[in-house]
């Protein structure tokens, strides 16, 4: 006979069969990355075997030294490349993105609500679909095939001015602001030592969605830098991966380079990523 | 009048900065600042958001080609009746939507039960939620080409699975060659991606619905597979909207899985008969293969128009379907 359960799920304990289902969603989320180091790790003859092998070889580093060292894909430079643009674009969306947050959670002004309609609605715009009007714009600016071409559009999002407007409306109390002026802070004053300090945790959910989103971005950068010394590493992924004869090992080797360096920021961050996905849902 | 005096500040000073500079400061700090604090949003997001969607359609009406700068000028809608007979364009259509379906339905579903799952009382709670976001963050880039390699006729890990099945134990499947079967390997790929992260979404939503219309309906009975339909879902019926326009969205203009899916991805083809090229990868490949961006710019503006529909149709249906009509 079934008892009927007279509790919420979240607080009903997990069973055996609950956490037997998650670790199967959790292999399958993880095969792809595994199977990535294993061709990365392994020799030709090893990736042509049937059946497959499925554990690592000991090459990882004679396939990377190939991957860094081939001509005309600039692997070593795109990495580098990678950084500059995903630490740049962070830094300006955190920066631009608090400002607003703060305007239009804190200070009074004319057709604020107008404004933050207008910021809430370009949520909504795919501005992907404007990428060939975009590209005739850089090349009037002279920026195409520089970096600048993979910063400049990506440098503020609407998704960022919402959640720091949500987030200081929060943690910012009115009070803090009002002492602070009757000390005779500007407004510039009050944003950086008032809310910048109250709304850290909150800068470093955004900060990494925001590097995150950058570091993967694949159809603008293939547009603008494909061809050129100054790919990113999505681009120059895609390089490697073109052409007539495509070796597996050597491709993956550059696939898990280029992937590394944000697993280990999930690995450090990974609750604020969780947090920065779970908190922007309710507000959507 | 004399013009020598400018009006003296009060000989009681409350506060030092009370000079008169600083009063017109203080007015431009309240008046200014606001507008100057949110002005670098409105300014980018005009220059390099808006800007090329307005100035797209503009493109979209004039001849303009990059092996061919002379060559400008108006053409009308040359452009926009040339869609209505180019096989590619309707061939990449079909596709996208084959694509679309078999990815989102499974996707938003899967989502569902994996946020049912997370729904519960753990141990370790954030970690499980850590890791359904692994696919979240690898670079489409990187497990594209991890899949890439899975799919491969030859060897390939899908096909070696199969013929323990005994399927395709002579005749392995070719799952670039037909339509049929590289979307569902498209479709895998982009399911993978998305279901962790729509699992959050979801789990976000289940963990503000209030404990005690779970406690009304236990009195009625309701097993656990009945709570998450009648229940669960009809109170989350917001989100799941969300995330199904999230989806038409991001599904109609899906550019990089079949993009490196491609034995030669430089080509943008979408296969040797392009059996799995959509319609951002034909965007891409008319406008700088083919180097004509007054079509590719049409193109981008009857996507567009696509996915403002589908988009709003999929959210009516999911209304209606996940509940809504009740009220």
């Amino acid at each position: 006979m079934r008892t009927p359960i007279a509790r919420a799920p979240q607080d009903t304990r997990g069973t055996w069969k609950t956490y037997l289902a998650l670790v199967a969603v959790l292999a399958v989320s993880a095969f792809p990355l595994y199977w990535m180091f294993v061709v990365a790790t392994s020799t030709d003859a090893a990736v042509n075997s049937i059946p497959p092998t499925v554990t690592p070889g000991d090459q990882l580093f004679v396939n990377l030294h190939e991957v860094f060292s081939m001509q005309n894909v600039y692997f070593t430079a795109s990495l580098i490349n990678s950084v500059i643009v995903a630490g740049v674009v962070t830094a300006t969306t955190l920066f631009f993105c608090s400002l607003a947050g703060f305007a239009f959670a804190k200070l009074r002004f004319p057709a604020r609500n107008a404004l933050m309609f207008v910021v809430i609605l370009t949520l909504t715009v795919p501005t992907q679909l404007g990428v060939v009007a975009l590209y005739i714009l850089m090349g009037k600016l002279g920026w195409n095939g520089t970096l600048l071409a993979v910063i400049a559009p990506f440098m503020v999002s609407a998704f960022g001015v919402f959640y720091m407007r949500q987030f200081v409306a929060h943690a910012v109390p009115d009070e803090l602001i009002e002492s602070a002026r009757l000390d005779g802070a500007l407004t510039l004053r009050v944003y950086w030592s008032v809310v910048v300090p109250a709304i850290r945790p909150a800068l470093a959910v955004l900060g990494l969605l925001t590097f995150v989103a950058t570091w993967n971005e694949f159809q603008w950068p293939l547009i603008t830098l494909n061809g050129t010394e100054y790919p990113t590493s999505m681009v120059a992924l895609s390089d490697l991966a073109s052409g007539n004869y495509v070796i597996y090992r050597r491709v993956l080797a550059g696939a898990l380079a280029a992937t590394v360096p944000l697993i280990v920021l999930l690995l450090i961050g990974g609750r604020q990523i969780v947090r920065g996905i779970m908190e922007g849902a309710v507000k959507s | 009048m004399s013009l020598t005096a400018p009006p003296r500040p009060p000989a009681v000073r409350r506060r030092p900065p009370d000079k008169p500079q600083r009063h017109w400061l203080y007015r431009f700090d309240v008046k200014g600042t606001p507008y100057l604090l949110i002005a670098p949003f409105f300014l980018l997001f005009a220059v390099f958001g808006v800007f090329p969607l307005v100035f797209n359609a503009i493109v979209a009406l004039r001849n303009w080609r990059l092996d061919d700068p002379d060559a400008n000028g108006w053409s009308g809608f040359d452009n926009f009746s040339r869609l209505f007979t180019d096989e590619d364009f309707w061939n990449a259509l079909f596709n996208t939507f084959g694509i679309f379906l078999l990815s989102t339905v499974p996707q938003l579903l899967l989502a569902l039960m994996i946020a049912n799952l997370l729904n519960r009382r753990l141990r370790a709670t954030t970690w499980w939620r850590v890791g359904v976001l692994l696919p979240y963050v690898t670079p489409v880039a990187a497990s594209t080409l991890v899949f890439a390699v899975f799919f491969t006729r030859d060897g390939g890990m899908a096909n070696w699975v199969l013929s323990l099945f005994g399927i395709g134990t002579d005749n392995p499947i070719n799952w670039r060659a037909d339509k049929w079967s590289s979307w569902i390997a498209i479709a895998m790929m982009v399911n993978w991606k998305w279901i962790g992260y729509n699992a959050l979404l979801y789990l976000s939503a289940m963990q503000s619905i209030p404990k005690d219309v779970y406690e009304a309906a236990a009195v009625d009975g309701a097993g656990p597979w009945r709570q998450l339909w009648r229940i669960t879902v009809p109170m989350i019926q917001p989100v799941v909207v969300f995330t199904v326009v999230l989806s038409t969205i991001g599904g109609l203009q899906l550019f990089n899985e079949p993009m490196l899916f491609d034995e030669n991805p430089a080509a943008a083809s979408g296969g040797s008969a392009h059996q799995y090229q959509t319609i951002a990868q034909l965007i891409y490949k008319v406008g700088w293969k083919d180097l004509n961006l007054g079509y590719a710019a049409a193109m981008s503006w009857a996507l567009f128009l696509i996915i403002l529909v589908v988009a709003g149709l999929n959210a009516l249906a999911t209304n209606r379907l996940s509940g809504g009509g009740r009220k």
